[in-house]
């Protein structure tokens, strides 16, 4: 058998499971649509000691757009079932989202990977991580000790770690505001892979088309997916959104990265693709 | 209810329903769903290639969704319907997906071709009316190193066509995004 061995507990409820992360201690992981974990335990990169499955938990799947305008999304959504929500639970404010999950993995991946597991796991080029940073979202953890919110950008710590205690797990993640203009594009050597870099950008344009500002954040070119900043200021400084502007922001992106040089790509690499992959997303953005 | 423990290295015994039969099978908690199909019930048409998710050789269906079986553990797909390929067909004749693999050469050492065939019925099922260009996408998903993907998507495309001639109403799509 592959995985080294384990001790298996499926949890009833969220109390049941964070009851058992706080006994067990360290060497007890949570395990839900496990596409990530099961791979690392296959690998023997991961051996938990113990494995949680929160996978039966009722009530943690949920989807829906509230009055407000507010997406939610049960931490146990599969990135299927968000490819596929009707418009009247995950309407035109938030197709972003929905047409990310196209670049997750493949069919079998996104039928039981889960949304929840992506985000605590925070893979740098994760495309959850770079909606939820984008987006501005809240990430709802429930620990023994009660429920909390973390904004997103302070959820991210690194490569695969984030602010989550260890006895606590996700329950939802909300994305607090529509983004109607707004796009997700990335670049892996074949269709499916994790990405080598990738570009999120969300346009504010007013009802007459004029450009108020915008937000940008790249994945795979830090230890967490990142905004920038300078980028965003090419998109705030009254231009017209057209070429000319998405050029300037996409160099603004590429000269204000100092990304890894790795097997998967140079530094210089994943510079010429923050250019391309920014430009296209601003494009994709504004034609919505 | 309260939460139950199964311990390391101790038999676990774990309620799978396959092909429209339930069985129970006593296992160790780290026992893919692959490898229990393959090994404590021998039903060995489910073939295991890379064991980390890359592959595909290993996609079953779990509740009529295509899932890669080396990335759960049995113990998961408990309460859960599973098919493999061979519940494609009745023994005695092919059914249209395997036949439409056949005509279009969609297969040459034929290792990769259950996980496939898996994928394909599971897709098709939620998207009859798929284009050429999404079976070109899903199929990504699985390796196939005689590199017959062409036919792989001219046998799928088929199949799904001949479908719809058949019961263009009934196959409906679920939904139109």
């Amino acid at each position: 058998m592959k995985p080294a061995a384990f001790t298996y507990h499926r949890a009833r409820d969220v109390d049941g499971a964070t009851r058992l992360l706080a006994e067990l201690g360290d060497e007890a992981k949570l395990i839900a649509g496990g596409q990530s974990l099961v791979a690392m335990m296959n690998f023997r990169l991961a051996r938990p000691r113990h494995l949680i499955d929160i996978g039966g938990i009722d009530g943690l799947d949920h989807l829906r757009t509230d009055a407000g305008g507010a997406l939610r999304v049960g931490a146990l959504a599969t990135h299927h079932a968000v490819h596929t929500a009707p418009p009247d639970r995950l309407g035109p404010g938030h197709a972003v989202i929905r047409d990310a999950m196209r670049w997750i993995g493949h069919l079998p991946i996104r039928t039981r990977g889960t949304v929840g597991g992506s985000l605590a796991h925070a893979d740098a080029t994760a495309e959850w991580c770079l909606l939820a940073t984008l987006l501005d979202a809240e990430l709802t953890a429930r620990g023994p000790g009660g429920r909390r919110r973390i904004a997103a950008r302070d959820f991210f710590h690194g490569y695969y770690t984030t602010a989550l205690e260890p006895h606590e797990m996700l329950t939802e993640i909300t994305f607090p505001r529509p983004a109607p203009h707004a796009a997700l594009t990335e670049f892996a050597e074949r269709q499916g892979d994790f990405a080598t870099v990738s570009a999120a950008v969300s346009l504010d344009l007013a009802d007459d088309g004029a450009l108020r500002g915008g937000r940008v954040a790249l994945g795979g070119v830090d230890a967490l997916p990142v905004r920038v900043p300078e980028a965003e200021e090419a998109l705030g400084s009254g231009a017209p959104p057209g070429p000319e502007t998405f050029a300037r922001c996409a160099e603004a992106a590429a000269a204000a990265i100092d990304p890894p040089d790795d097997a998967n790509g140079s530094a210089h690499y994943r510079r010429t693709l923050t250019r391309t992959l920014v430009t296209r997303a601003c494009e994709e953005a504004m034609a919505r | 209810m309260s939460d139950t423990t199964h311990h390391p290295h101790h038999q676990q015994l774990i309620g799978l329903h396959v092909n429209g039969e339930q069985y129970e099978i006593l296992t160790e908690p780290r026992r893919t769903l692959a490898d229990a199909l393959r090994h404590d019930l021998g039903i060995t048409g489910t073939h295991v290639g890379c064991e980390h998710g890359i592959c595909g050789a290993c996609t079953v269906l779990l509740d009529d969704a295509p899932v890669r079986s080396c990335l759960m553990f049995a113990a998961q797909a408990e309460g859960a319907r599973v098919r493999t390929v061979e519940s494609l067909s009745d023994g005695r004749e092919l059914s249209d997906l395997q036949q439409a693999f056949s005509a279009h050469h969609a297969l040459q050492c034929g290792f990769c071709t259950p996980g496939f065939l898996m994928l394909a019925e599971g897709f098709l099922a939620e998207r009859p009316d798929a284009t050429k260009e999404e079976i070109r996408e899903v199929v990504a998903a699985n390796l196939c190193r005689c590199t017959g993907y062409q036919t792989i998507v001219e046998a799928i495309d088929d199949c799904a066509a001949a479908r719809r001639r058949v019961a263009p109403t009934a196959l409906a799509p679920a939904q139109d995004d």
